[in-house]
């Protein structure tokens, strides 16, 4: 089509808009990688896997956080997918009346600002863990004894994070996931259910057949949120910067040591922290790229508008 | 043809059953935590609120009539700064991306792009906004925290519009055309204007996301108990770096009891808008 002087101007303008978010993207990359200079020099590409975290005589190690990273993520995704998954199938099938109001609810959970899952898990979540939960798991069940879960306990710690996170990102996974099981045609569940399948059998065999990337990619939006949460992690993991010792011990991740260390952050230890939001920054960007890609073979939106 | 093993009807419909009500308890229990923090969040925040600790701004601890009416309006003046910087140029975008660019590479190019910003942890876009804004200028600022929120905030929009636009039937831009209007008053007067409520709804949504970010007011615009006067060359008190302070760097229950008291004006004002945008949205959508 072609274009007057005016559609000219006004195409060009949005044009410029538009490359504003690619022209972000790479400033991103660029201003972490010139800020974090200094660390990669000093340390190298060791510094992914030094553990040792020593401020005094400026040694820094890149693997406690990014270890503590992976393992409250772990945690979050094994509480949250199966539990996403479930409340999708259920809401998929649900009364039309029931199944609105229970996902605007659902999209409420998903509204409340981490600050807020920080601090009621800091006032609330932490002394029930502690005097409760905890106990019951270590000295009822006895689970203190199996390797790497921990005997000792004080209600902060990988655990009590996990467990806030998995709550927050269950939201965001399960309206993804309802999406992806309502893209099945309905024929083809209606065959299913006339041969005499269970509503589990339907789910399982044919839904999960037909939206299996499509819940891969659900998986994985919930992956990134998980791992680059700050707030609800930082008021509950302790903020020790150890590798992780056990599930029930504090630690740290990427995104709380930068929120924590940041304050009083100065020449090695600032440039180490740019290295460590370097490090939190590519990991996201394969996790998006990953769900992206499973997400568009589905044509399922992300579901967090 | 594979033989699948005979299962017994009995089992089926045990291991049915006992799937639909783990989806059940699932669902019971994550609505239930939702109640259980929107109950802790009102039953010590209300302990807090009174009418000084609206109006009068935070003190250092012992100082009587602490109240939390700076970070208010700081956090006010933050979010409306993200959104005048993001509104016009998101929507522009989108604009570019739904009525001049639907099928291109650098089209597909820029929605990837997009989608993979929605995902940047915020504390990343926290510390990249530092390194822009704080280091190059030297100070901290409340301007600074509106930069960074309006980083998160862009790809929000400009997707959203997008979809909506989207949305708009191609005759109706096709009628615009044909009565002898411009490409961009065809756009902005017939197709946005159709797309309106929908638009609005993405651009609320945005500023109900950002208004209680946390980690990126972390490296930006900080915290001070002063008015917001310096909103453009000094750190700015805000609700959710308040919460984060008295919360965590504080040993004093009256000081605990604010903070909860900041919680519920910040859950209250997310809410609220969030709901708010999806009653604009079903009010058009039953319209039609």
């Amino acid at each position: 089509m072609k274009f007057s002087g005016v559609d000219r101007v006004f195409k060009t303008v949005c044009g410029l808009c538009a490359l504003l978010v690619i022209i972000l993207s790479v400033m991103l990359f660029i201003q972490l990688l010139w800020g974090s200079r200094t660390a990669w020099a000093q340390f190298g590409i060791g510094f992914i896997f030094g553990t040792e975290w020593n401020p005094v005589e400026n040694r820094y190690g890149a693997l406690p956080a990014i270890a503590g990273t992976l393992l409250t993520t772990v945690i979050a995704l094994a509480l949250a997918v199966p539990g996403a998954f479930a409340v999708a199938m259920y809401l998929v099938d649900a009364p039309k009346a029931i199944g609105n109001v229970l996902s605007h609810a659902l999209d409420l959970l998903a509204a409340i600002p981490s600050v807020i899952y920080g601090m009621w898990g800091l006032f609330v979540i932490v002394p029930l863990m502690q005097l409760h939960v905890q106990p019951f798991l270590v000295d009822t069940l006895k689970l203190g004894k199996i390797p790497f879960f921990g005997a000792e306990y004080n209600g902060f710690g990988f655990l009590t994070a996990g467990v806030i996170l998995g709550l927050m990102v269950l939201p965001f996974i399960s309206a993804l996931m309802r999406n992806v099981f309502m893209m099945t045609p309905g024929v083809l569940r209606e065959s299913a259910y006339g041969l005499g399948c269970t509503r589990w059998e339907v789910t399982w065999d044919i839904v999960m057949r037909y939206g299996i990337r499509g819940m891969l990619g659900a998986i994985f939006v919930g992956l990134g949120r998980a791992l680059g949460e700050t707030m609800a992690v930082l008021f509950v993991i302790g903020n020790v910067i150890v590798m992780p010792e056990s599930l029930n011990a504090g630690g740290t991740t990427i995104a709380a040591t930068l929120a924590n260390n940041f304050g009083e952050a100065d020449g090695t230890l600032r440039s180490v922290l740019f290295a460590l939001g370097l490090i939190l920054l590519i990991m996201s960007l394969v996790i998006q790229v990953l769900a992206q890609y499973y997400l568009s073979a589905t044509g399922a939106n992300r579901g967090e508008k | 043809m594979k033989k699948l093993p005979r299962r017994s009807i009995f089992k089926r419909k045990a291991l049915n059953f006992a799937v639909d009500m783990f989806s059940l308890a699932v669902l019971i229990i994550a609505i239930g935590l939702m109640l259980y923090i929107l109950l802790t969040v009102f039953h010590y925040g209300l302990r807090a609120i009174n009418w000084s600790f609206l109006v009068e701004p935070s003190k250092p601890y012992g100082v009587p009539d602490s109240g939390i009416a700076n970070a208010i309006l700081g956090t006010v003046f933050i979010t409306l700064g993200a959104a005048t910087l993001s509104i016009v140029p998101a929507v522009l975008a989108g604009i570019y991306l739904a009525e001049f660019d639907r099928h291109s590479k650098f089209g597909h190019f820029v929605r990837f792009c997009a989608n993979v910003n929605m995902g940047v942890p915020s504390v990343v876009i926290g510390l990249f906004v530092y390194s822009l804004v704080v280091m190059t200028t030297g100070r901290f600022s409340g301007f600074a925290g509106s930069i960074s929120l309006a980083i998160l905030m862009f790809p929000v929009i400009m997707r959203t519009t997008e979809d909506m636009l989207l949305m708009v039937p191609d005759s109706l831009r096709e009628s615009a055309l044909a009565i002898g209007n411009t490409r961009m008053r065809a756009t902005i007067d017939v197709v946005c204007k159709a797309a309106r409520s929908g638009m609005l709804t993405g651009i609320l949504l945005a500023i109900a996301r950002v208004s209680g970010e946390t980690a990126p007011l972390l490296f930006t615009a900080q915290w001070s108990d002063s008015w917001p006067t310096g909103y453009f060359s000094n750190p700015t008190a805000n609700l959710p770096v308040l919460i984060t302070e008295y919360a965590t760097n504080s040993p004093f229950p009256e000081q605990h009891t604010a903070g909860w008291g900041a919680a519920l004006i910040v859950t209250l004002l997310v809410l609220s808008i969030n709901i708010l945008s999806r009653i604009i949205f079903r009010e058009k959508h039953h319209a039609r």
